[in-house]
């Protein structure tokens, strides 16, 4: 079954979208994100969508979602990567990611949650 | 009206075609507001060109009609020659003048050439008269259009130039907005602004409204887009130069500003900025 890979870096997790989301694929992405931040007891979680040119209000809301799975699991989540285009993209439709961190890639994120940790 | 030609204008132009542009010129000259060299030679070059071709329209054509593809030629020549006025600051009278005032001469021959038959006089007259209206009009219209493109030239160039984005220092860009923001505008700046975030790697960025005269509901609501934009490619906003007046006016609207930070001056921002950065200023002497 297609999966989207979870990396560990010390106590931070990194996932990186790369393929188009549906329903089943977020489903499982977040069954396993919420068993390793458990597993690996993880304070902080970087999404990486560098790679994506299109994001709809679908994976907004998973996003969304995700983030505040972590959050009560007590891991901070920092989104990374955004295109221009996806930024304008989502703010016309509506949607600023209310509650979820961003930065402008992984290595400003990694210092965003390594400096909110200490 | 016919259209057809009645073949006495083709033939006293090809008969008299010296003197009608002798006519012409000297019309043309008295009733020339700035007189120089260079613009004499080039009203000659212009009329001796317009001339032959109005001939050849009326030769192949035989017809009054200047839509018609036989003055396709005729046509292009005063497109050329009204762009050209355009560029040079010729005001729409000046420019329908050089059609009109081959009337004159033109007439003239007509009255000597047909002196003994009033009445297919009058109705030379009248049609050629018609002939040339359309063509003075014609060349007013290309006028226009020159000027239409003229300012939608300047309005391209004005939206490109009032939308730089600075960098102050290292990890802080500023954004200095003048004038009114509407749609367009914002689509403008949030691009560049969003692609100058990618460029430089800032983690902060300053818009000043100094320059904005009035913030409505609208102006915010694209002032808080472009933050929201910013935002989601992780760089934080701070907005300034803010005017009492219109802290007062986003107040009353009850517009929604207290997620972003705000300050009045672009000097109190640029602090905040720099702190954010882990940067401090220090003054060497006590002042």
């Amino acid at each position: 079954m297609e999966r989207i890979p979870i990396l560990k870096m010390g106590n931070l997790l990194l996932v990186t979208i790369q393929v188009d989301m549906h329903d089943r694929l977020a489903m499982t992405l977040q069954d396993d994100l919420t068993a390793r931040i458990v597993k690996d007891h993880a304070r902080g979680v970087l999404i990486d969508i560098s790679a994506l040119d299109i994001v709809d209000s679908f994976i907004g809301r998973m996003i969304s979602n995700t983030a505040a799975m972590a959050r009560i699991l007590d891991a901070r989540t920092v989104l990374v990567g955004m295109q221009p285009a996806v930024a304008i993209t989502l703010v016309e439709l509506g949607l600023t990611l209310h509650g979820v961190q961003t930065a402008l890639n992984v290595e400003k994120g990694v210092q965003l949650l390594q400096r909110s940790l200490d | 009206m016919s259209q057809a030609t009645t073949g006495h204008l083709a033939r006293i132009f090809g008969d008299n075609q010296d003197a009608l542009l002798e006519g012409w010129l000297s019309g043309m000259l008295s009733r020339m507001v700035r007189r120089d060299k260079n613009a004499e030679a080039e009203l000659r070059q212009q009329a001796a060109r317009f001339i032959p071709l109005l001939i050849k329209a009326l030769d192949k054509g035989q017809t009054y009609d200047i839509d018609q593809p036989s003055w396709a030629e005729l046509r292009h020549l005063l497109g050329d020659i009204s762009a050209a006025r355009v560029r040079q600051g010729f005001s729409p009278t000046e420019t329908a003048t050089f059609v009109f005032a081959l009337k004159e001469p033109l007439f003239a021959l007509l009255r000597s050439a047909l002196a003994d038959k009033p009445e297919a006089l009058a109705a030379e007259l009248v049609e050629t008269g018609t002939l040339f209206d359309r063509l003075g009009l014609f060349t007013v219209e290309e006028y226009q259009k020159g000027r239409e493109a003229v300012i939608l030239r300047q309005q391209q160039e004005m939206l490109e130039l009032s939308t730089p984005v600075v960098q102050l220092w290292k990890d802080v860009l500023a954004l200095p907005l003048i004038g009114t923001l509407d749609s367009a505008r914002t689509q403008v700046v949030m691009e560049s602004l969003l692609q100058k975030i990618i460029d430089t790697g800032a983690s902060i960025a300053i818009i000043d409204i100094t320059g904005v005269p009035t913030v409505d509901t609208l102006v915010a609501q694209h002032l808080l887009k472009t933050v929201a934009a910013a935002r989601l490619m992780g760089a934080d906003c701070i907005i300034s130069g803010i005017r009492p007046q219109i802290a007062q006016t986003i107040v009353h609207l009850g517009v929604n500003l207290e997620d972003v930070i705000t300050k009045a001056s672009l000097a109190d921002a640029f602090l905040v900025a720099l702190k954010r950065v882990g940067a401090s200023v220090s003054y060497q002497h006590a002042a």
